[in-house]
C-alpha cells in the first residue's frame, strides 16, 4: 500500500472541505477501499475517515419510509428491529453480504459509493425506488448508479443516508459465488402502491431493472406470472464463474424465487 | 510521523505510526503481539480477527490511526493469569480438548471469531449456525468438523463465565 495521509474530520461541513483537495478518498468501513490499496490498484494522497461522523450512523423511521445513515454498518441494519419489522426483505440482504467480521466494519453508504456489479445493496436501492442523499442534493436511485464501479456522485460528494419507501411486500433472492460470496445473481422484488420493481445484481456491469418481469407481475403478482420469461444475453457478464447464458437463467429462476419469497 | 494511543488487552499504549499502517501490523510488529496471524491480502481469511471496541474485526483491513481511542482485545488478551498460573479462556480450552487445529495458523482468528459469534448469538449453538457464523474465517487443514465441536463446546462453557 503506497502511505497517504490520514484525516478524520469532526463535521461533515469538515470533511466535505478535506474532500475537495486533490487526490482525497472517503473512507468508510474500509472493507472495500483498504484490500484495493494494499493491491496497489488505486493510490491517494489523503484519506478522510468518516468513522467519527456519528450523525451519519443510524435507522429512523420517517413517514412511509426508513432512513438509514451511510455509516450504518451491514450488521445493524440486520439486526435492527425496526428494519426486520417493516423492511425484513433488507434486513436479511444485509445479512447476508460477506461475513459477520465485514458485516460488523462494513456500511450501506461505502457498498452502495462503490458500486460493485456484485455487490448486495444496490439491488435493494433501485428495487425499493430508494433516495441516496448526499451532502449536496438527492439522486433516485435509478440515476444513481451508472456502471462498473461508478456512480452519479461527484470526486467531492458525501452520501449521508439512503431513503428507502416501505413497500406492500419485497424479497432479495441471492445466488452466492461461494468463495466470494457476493451475488453470482442477486434479484430484489417488490410490490408497493406505485407498482412493481424487479432489481438485478450480478448479472450484467450495473445493477438494473428487469421490464419484462415487471410488466408481468404488475398484472398478476404471482409466481405463474413470469413463466416464459427469458432473458438477452447480450450485455451480461460472463467470467470463469459463470457463463452469461447461465446468468440470464438464474436471473429468472432468482426472481422467481424473490417473488414466493415476497409472497410468503 | 502521527502517532496513536489506544488500549490493547486492557494496557493503554500508544506508537508513531504512518497513515498506511495496518492494525494488524501496528500489533504484530509495533506491540510484537504476533498472535495475531496474517493469512491473505484480500480481507478473506480472517486469520487476523480481533475485537475491536467488542466487535470481532479483520484487522488487516483496519487502519491503525482509525483505532485512536479505541479498545483492542487480541487472542493474547483472553487467558487470565500469569505464565505460571495461565487459565485459558473456556473458548481456547474447548479448541484444545476437541482438536480444534492442525497447523494452527488460523486458530486464534477461529477463536477471536468463535467469541465474538458468542457474543451475538448466544451459547446454544447448532452447527448450522457456527458454520454460517464463521464464513469468515478461512482453515486449510482441519475440514472444520473439529472446529465446529470446539466452538459448540466453547460457547456452552462460556455460560458460566
Ligand atoms: C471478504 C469480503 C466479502 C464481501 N462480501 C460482500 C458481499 O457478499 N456482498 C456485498 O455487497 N459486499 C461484500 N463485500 C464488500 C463490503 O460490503 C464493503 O463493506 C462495501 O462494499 C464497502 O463499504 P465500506 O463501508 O467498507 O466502504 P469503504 O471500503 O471504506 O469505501 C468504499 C468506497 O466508497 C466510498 N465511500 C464510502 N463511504 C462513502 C460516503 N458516505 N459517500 C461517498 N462515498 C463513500 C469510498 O471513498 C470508497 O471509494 C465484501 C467485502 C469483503 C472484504
Ligand atoms: S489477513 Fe485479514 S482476512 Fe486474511
Ligand atoms: S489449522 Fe491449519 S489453517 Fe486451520
Amino acid at each position: 500500500m503506497y502511505d497517504f495521509a490520514y484525516l478524520k474530520p469532526a463535521s461533515l461541513s469538515d470533511a466535505a472541505n478535506q474532500l475537495a483537495s486533490p487526490d482525497s478518498k472517503l473512507l468508510a468501513g474500509g472493507m472495500s477501499l483498504i484490500p484495493s490499496l494494499k493491491l496497489r490498484l488505486n493510490r491517494y494522497a489523503t484519506l478522510v475517515d468518516l468513522g467519527a461522523l456519528a450523525d451519519l450512523k443510524g435507522i429512523r423511521r420517517e413517514g412511509d419510509a426508513l432512513v438509514i445513515g451511510a455509516m450504518t454498518p451491514h450488521a445493524e441494519v440486520a439486526a435492527s428491529d425496526e428494519v426486520l419489522t417493516v423492511l425484513p426483505a433488507l434486513a436479511s440482504l444485509a445479512e447476508g453480504i460477506g461475513d459477520p467480521l465485514v458485516r460488523n466494519r462494513g456500511t450501506l453508504g461505502g457498498s452502495i459509493a462503490n458500486a460493485d456489479p456484485a455487490a448486495d445493496y444496490p439491488a435493494a436501492v433501485v428495487g425499493l425506488g430508494a433516495s441516496v442523499i448526499t451532502n449536496r442534493r438527492t439522486i433516485t436511485a435509478d440515476d444513481f448508479f451508472k456502471g462498473v464501479f461508478e456512480t452519479a456522485l461527484q470526486p467531492d460528494e458525501i452520501i449521508t443516508a439512503v431513503r428507502f419507501p416501505i413497500p406492500k411486500r419485497a424479497a432479495y433472492a441471492k445466488y452466492r459465488q461461494p468463495a466470494s460470496r457476493f451475488a453470482l445473481v442477486g434479484v430484489f422484488a417488490v410490490q408497493s402502491a406505485n407498482g412493481v420493481r424487479v432489481a438485478v445484481t450480478g448479472a450484467a456491469p450495473s445493477v438494473f431493472r428487469l421490464a419484462a418481469a415487471e410488466a408481468a407481475l404488475i398484472k398478476r403478482f404471482a409466481v405463474a406470472a413470469l413463466d416464459g420469461i427469458t432473458l438477452d444475453t447480450e450485455g451480461l457478464n460472463s467470467d470463469i464463474h459463470a457463463s452469461a447464458e447461465y446468468r440470464a437463467h438464474a436471473v429468472v429462476e432468482m426472481t422467481k424465487r424473490a417473488v414466493a419469497a415476497a409472497l410468503k | 510521523m502521527p502517532t496513536v494511543a489506544m488500549t490493547v488487552n486492557g494496557k493503554s499504549v500508544a506508537g508513531n505510526v504512518e497513515g498506511r499502517t495496518l492494525l494488524v501490523q501496528f500489533l504484530r510488529e509495533h506491540l510484537q503481539l504476533t498472535g495475531t496471524h496474517v493469512g491473505c491480502d484480500t480481507s478473506q481469511c480472517g486469520c487476523c480477527t480481533i475485537h475491536l471496541n467488542g466487535k470481532g474485526v479483520k484487522s488487516c483491513a483496519v487502519l491503525a490511526l482509525a483505532c485512536e481511542g479505541a479498545d483492542v482485545v487480541t487472542i493474547e488478551g483472553l487467558a487470565t493469569g500469569g505464565t505460571a498460573d495461565v487459565k485459558l479462556h473456556p473458548m481456547q480450552e474447548a479448541f484444545r480438548e476437541h482438536h480444534g487445529l492442525q497447523c494452527g495458523f488460523c486458530t486464534p482468528g477461529m477463536i477471536m471469531s468463535a467469541v465474538d459469534m458468542v457474543k451475538r448469538k448466544g451459547h446454544d449453538l447448532d452447527e448450522k449456525a457456527i458454520r454460517k457464523q464463521l464464513e469468515g474465517n478461512i482453515c486449510r487443514c482441519t475440514g472444520y468438523h473439529n472446529i465446529v465441536l470446539a466452538v459448540q463446546a466453547g460457547a456452552a462453557a462460556m455460560k458460566g463465565n
